[in-house]
């Protein structure tokens, strides 16, 4: 007699496992192609397509969505999908940049104060609560406001009020990792302070640092649209997703949907992939956050 | 001589691990620290190779007193002591392959000449094969692991060896031939030796004496 594995309970976890698994593989690949179109869009749009997205043309201002114009235009008679394509690449270059700014600030000060312990840990983890206890967006008002309006007081604004939670992530994890056996070793094969921080301490946590990274695009491009959008952010000319929504709050009140509702999605879908693509990633780098998320 | 005088040494909370602990090793000497399991010999060894600091107590190394632990102690006096850890997967840093990790104290103390030649002497000395000095800590076995740990030891050519229960997780042959491979080191260099340890058959085959961990406390407070 072989012994076959029982099949009455075992096809309904392998398949709820299944069906698990494929849901993920659909959304990542949903997301990779979303971010791939709207990368490619952003690229290339702006040197291929020879229209002006500032041409105004009042005769025909507050289309609605047709063939010509297939997101409409706005009060004045902009075609609102150009204006969405350069809005989208201002709002991505100032998420990227922001992110990337705040992860740098994040991992320095984290590895530093992991990696010095004593009273600079102290005295920088009294800085980032220090930071944290004041709402971000209303810290990030108050640093924008500071500037004229453009794209780097932006980036400044948000990267400033974005780094605590890496250097937090980064801190802990330097601190675990200083106690290892591999840190003595380091010390008594005579490595210095610095040279054990380079070598052996940052590469360790620069995948959670890139993860944190990504993770923090989406949420750069949200507070790009929400200081745009309070008027604070961007200067009002300048095709941002927030410029686009605010300036289009008048004519929602009207009936004309499609100038907020557009630059609205354009804000949501790339967010939603991004943010599905480092949910991937972060469950292929750290499996054991999955198996306990997947109870 | 490598002496350590007195020692109370601990990890801050509540009571020490280490009290009032005596030990001096002549130099050539090789001497087996025998202990059961958590009696604090591993913390002892931590602070011979000045890598932990003792909360009392003093250590002279060849003369000089020691005054700074880990990266407050000067490079030459942390060089000459060379550690051997319990356990190879913790002591490897994961993302080195075993050439830079042997060749990375010469490295880090601006040596970086010396690499090659260091390199094709130590390895065979060890038993690593050259298909092996290529892969990086997961693609090796323990026993692999350790010969490389052992290696980047001896790369310093340090006067003292410390090795913190190096065999214990080997099977037989391989800790005879990490043990063969201290010798043939001491008897070229004529550095000391402290094996820490909790088998008693081997410590007494391998050191010119052994030492009980009760003994070394206990002379103190006599």
């Amino acid at each position: 007699m072989t012994c076959e594995p029982t099949a009455t309970a075992d096809p309904a976890w392998r398949s709820y496992g299944a069906s698990r698994r494929s849901t993920r593989a659909v959304r990542v690949r949903v997301s990779v192609a979303l971010v791939a179109a709207i990368v490619l869009a952003v690229l290339l749009v702006p040197p291929l397509v020879h229209l002006d997205q500032q041409a105004v043309d009042l005769s025909s201002k507050l289309l609605p969505p047709s063939w010509s114009h297939p997101f409409g235009t706005d009060d004045l008679g902009r075609d609102l999908l150009l204006r969405c394509v350069y809005g989208m690449r201002v709002s991505l270059l100032v998420g990227v940049a922001a992110a990337l700014t705040a992860t740098v600030i994040g991992t320095a000060v984290g590895a530093i104060a992991g990696a010095l312990g004593g009273w600079a840990d102290r005295g920088l983890m009294r800085v980032v609560d220090t930071f944290s206890s004041v709402p971000h967006l209303l810290l990030g008002i108050f640093l924008v406001a500071m500037f004229r309006p453009g794209v780097w007081p932006v980036v400044v604004s948000v990267a400033l009020t974005h780094w605590l939670s890496t250097a937090r992530i980064v801190r802990a994890e330097v601190l675990s990792l200083r106690a290892r056996p591999y840190i003595d070793a380091a010390v008594s094969g005579g490595a210095s302070r610095w040279r054990v921080a380079v070598r052996h301490l940052l590469p360790a946590v620069l995948p959670q640092a890139a993860l944190a990274a990504v993770l923090m695009v989406p949420h750069a491009m949200w507070h790009e649209s929400a200081l745009s959008f309070l008027g604070l952010g961007l200067p009002t000319h300048m095709a941002s997703l927030g410029n686009l929504i605010q300036g289009a709050r008048g004519s929602l009140l009207a009936g004309q949907w499609w100038p907020t509702l557009f630059p609205g999605l354009f804000i949501v879908i790339p967010t939603l992939a991004i943010a599905g693509l480092a949910g991937a990633w972060r469950e292929r780098i750290n499996p054991r956050r999955r198996s306990e998320l997947m109870l | 001589m490598l002496e350590l005088h007195d020692i109370t040494a601990g990890y801050g909370r509540g009571a020490p691990v280490v009290r009032n602990a005596t030990l001096a090793l002549a130099p050539g000497e090789s001497v087996g620290l025998l202990g059961p399991s958590g009696c604090g010999k591993s913390t002892l060894a931590r602070v011979a190779a000045l890598l932990h600091r003792p909360e009392a107590g003093t250590v002279t190394l060849d003369g000089d007193p020691v005054r700074g632990w880990r990266y407050r102690a000067p490079r030459t006096q942390r060089t000459a002591i060379g550690v051997v850890f319990q356990q190879p997967r913790l002591s490897c840093d994961p993302r080195l392959r075993l050439t830079d990790l042997i060749a990375e104290p010469l490295r880090a103390t601006g040596r970086r000449d010396e690499i090659p030649e260091c390199l094709a002497e130590l390895a065979p000395a060890v038993g690593l094969t050259p298909d092996l000095m290529d892969r990086r800590p997961h693609e090796v076995s323990d026993g692999q692991l350790q010969r490389a740990c052992l290696a980047r030891a001896l790369v310093l050519r340090p006067r003292w060896l410390i090795c913190d229960e190096m065999t214990a997780m080997l099977d037989a042959s391989t800790a005879a031939a990490l043990v063969a491979a201290v010798e043939e080191y001491r008897a070229a260099t004529g550095a000391g030796l402290l094996a820490v340890g909790h088998d008693q058959v081997l410590l007494d085959r391998w050191c010119d004496r052994t030492v009980h961990w009760k003994k070394l406390t206990a002379a103190v407070h006599e």
